[in-house]
């Protein structure tokens, strides 16, 4: 093979500087083209609806053998979306493996040599991941909702006399549905800031796990007026508000509590913009 | 004024730009061509200047003043200023650990520096409208997201700069790659994966090349292969500045030398002066009377040692001096003739004092 067929030099780029729709290209290329993105995803969904499946064809027997009184309070609607737990483990570990593994393969480098804008950067890239969690988180809840109360529909409550079902034109419901898919893409962009700001998936992972779930823990063990107030502030609890439906008295209300998840991951972001141009690449 | 239709950029209208400035293709009537020479020689020299070039000079492609990289108390880099010329391929060349391919990461403004500059094309690097199309770059070759295909891995990198598909397939057939183009890069070899690196680098069609290290784990063929695609890019006009540990490969490859050891610059010479500036030239002489001429040699302020095959090999005269000394003393002399130091031979003496680890011959 012979070197001829590149053409002489072509001088300098083009006039205009790289555009922002150019990064979305690029990154949502990046997302697409790794298998780990579409294994986190499809088990996401299954965990999403598959666990949200069995729990209610537990319930929905339960329910037909109940006595009254047995089932007050029963929330259908969080019922059917009780997958969502597990599911945001994956894609939040999919937030942390679409910077981490780029960092981790040494591919950052030709990144940040091909866009010296590291920010405008991240920024694509938070934004890309951020809206294909928007799709499958919402197509997700919407499923496993649909799905999940038809599984409860079966069910006989002739003792009992609670409602086993729910629809979405009953109050709050649509928004615990949308809630629940919006929690799993707040919680995929706290994975991608925590990815970002730590660099390492080795790092990256147990801080996320720790942040969703030890911090609970740690809080656990507080005073007890210490621990029922910051509890409802931690990000698993204030965000899993956006898809409950019987509030309990202490908890955030639906749309703050996702707020401060909101907030959480924002932090997190912000952190990794931050250090992405004052570090060594 | 190079013809500079980048293949696969068809679509895009550019503007040329080169020493000479945009080129006009309106034909202009007579009496407007004297005003409109001083208003185009102002654009032009403001053109130029905005591609780099000073004034009147040989366009500085890479230009590194003071760098200095320190990483806590080790200093990697220090105080290190070279310029890269178009045209010719610049080796890089110093011991493992010397700070090279801190100083290639540096340049592509990927780690800051201590202290000092780097201006790439006339201007730090964060400033290249699309980097891809002003310098291309292979650091490592394994840089690469092991899941993804080498076509994708170009892709997403091409699609940053705005290149099309198109130049995507070529770069790949450009390293002869197009046949596994499809295959996840986890499976590559080696060799292929230097190849998908340098496809990358050449994505944009660049004027400006690095490569660290870019032979390591080649076979010979490939190791063929690539020392003349530099030679042909750097023929072409290019700049290309390949940094390497083998002073051997270089002096196949390089038309200049920059040698560092221990972070500092240490040579920055054409090979040939290199060579010529080695204390391990000889003059290798053969004579019947060896003995008494070794005397002589010695006599008149020069060394000498014994060939294995008999021969006398004397450093610190000349040929000449050696042959008229000789005739002087009635010696016969049946050849005499000087050996050059090879350029690995001056590499080992340059950085001698400057390799962080070395194995002590016998000291056990």
């Amino acid at each position: 093979m012979t070197s001829g067929v590149i053409s002489p030099p072509a001088g300098r780029s083009p006039a205009t500087t790289i555009g922002f729709r150019n990064l979305l290209l690029s990154e949502w290329t990046k997302l697409r083209s790794v298998r780990s993105t579409y294994w986190t995803t499809i088990l996401a969904a299954l965990l999403t609806v598959g666990l949200g499946a069995v729990v209610c064809a537990r319930f929905a027997q339960l329910i037909t053998h109940a006595g009254p009184g047995d089932f007050d309070g029963f929330d259908p609607t969080l019922t059917s979306l009780s997958g969502i737990y597990l599911a945001q483990i994956a894609i939040g570990t999919l937030g942390v493996l679409v910077i981490s593994s780029e960092y981790g393969t040494g591919m950052i480098r030709a990144t940040f040599a091909a866009v010296p804008q590291r920010r405008a950067l991240l920024a694509a890239k938070a934004i890309v991941f951020g809206a294909c969690t928007l799709v499958i988180g919402q197509v997700m809840s919407f499923a496993a909702f649909g799905i999940g109360q038809a599984i409860l529909a079966t069910a006989h409550p002739h003792v009992s006399g609670i409602q086993a079902s729910a629809s979405l034109s009953q109050p709050e419901v649509l928004r615990a549905v949308c809630g629940a898919g919006l929690y799993l893409t707040v919680v995929g962009l706290l994975g991608f800031g925590l990815g970002a700001a730590i660099r390492h998936t080795a790092g990256a992972l147990p801080a996320f796990f720790g942040v969703l779930f030890g911090l609970s823990a740690i809080v656990d063990l507080l005073p007890t007026s210490w621990r029922n107030d910051i509890m409802p502030y931690l990000p698993a609890n204030a965000g899993s508000q956006a898809f409950t439906i019987e509030q309990s008295h202490d908890a955030l209300p639906p749309w703050a509590g996702l707020g401060v998840l909101c907030l959480y991951a924002a932090a997190a972001i912000a952190i990794g913009l931050l250090l992405v141009d004052r570090r060594d690449a | 004024m190079s013809a500079n239709l980048v293949s696969g950029e068809g679509r895009r209208r550019r503007l040329r730009a080169d020493t000479n400035g945009p080129a006009v293709f309106i034909r202009i009537p007579g009496k407007f061509r004297g005003p409109l020479r001083v208003g185009t020689d102002v654009l032009r020299r403001f053109w130029q200047r905005r591609c780099g070039y000073a004034h009147g000079r040989a366009p500085l492609m890479i230009e590194v003043r003071g760098l200095t990289k320190r990483y806590g108390s080790t200093l990697a880099v220090d105080d290190l200023s070279f310029d890269v010329l178009p045209g010719r391929v610049t080796g890089f060349l110093g011991p493992n650990g010397a700070g090279k391919s801190t100083t290639m990461r540096m340049i592509l403004g990927l780690d800051h520096p201590s202290s000092g500059t780097v201006r790439v094309l006339g201007k730090p690097y964060a400033q290249c409208r699309r980097p891809l199309y002003e310098v291309g770059a292979v650091l490592e070759s394994r840089a690469v997201h092991g899941g993804r295909s080498a076509f994708n891995h170009l892709l997403c990198l091409a699609q940053s700069n705005g290149i099309g598909r198109a130049r995507v397939e070529e770069a790949l057939a450009l390293v002869g790659l197009q046949d596994v183009g499809r295959r996840r890069a986890r499976g590559l070899s080696l060799g292929m994966s230097q190849r998908l690196g340098l496809a990358a680098a050449l994505l944009g069609n660049p004027q400006v090349l690095l490569c660290d290290e870019p032979v390591n784990g080649l076979d010979p063929e490939g190791i063929h292969w690539i020392r003349h695609l530099l030679r042909d890019l750097a023929a072409q006009g290019r700049t290309v500045f390949v940094s390497s540990h083998l002073m051997s490969e270089m002096a196949l490859t390089a038309d200049h030398v920059i040698v560092v050891g221990r972070g500092r610059l240490i040579a920055d010479a054409s090979v040939a002066e290199i060579v010529a500036q080695s204390a391990q030239g000889y003059v290798l002489v053969r004579t019947p009377h060896l003995a008494r001429l070794e005397a002589l040699v010695r006599g008149s302020g020069g060394t000498s040692v014994y060939a294995s095959d008999g021969a006398l090999e004397v450093s610190g005269l000349t040929g000449p001096e050696i042959g008229d000394l000789a005739a002087e003393h009635g010696i016969a002399v049946h050849e005499l003739s000087p050996r050059e130091a090879s350029l690995e031979a001056a590499y080992l003496e340059l950085t001698g004092d400057s390799v962080d680890f070395r194995v002590e011959v016998g000291a056990s």
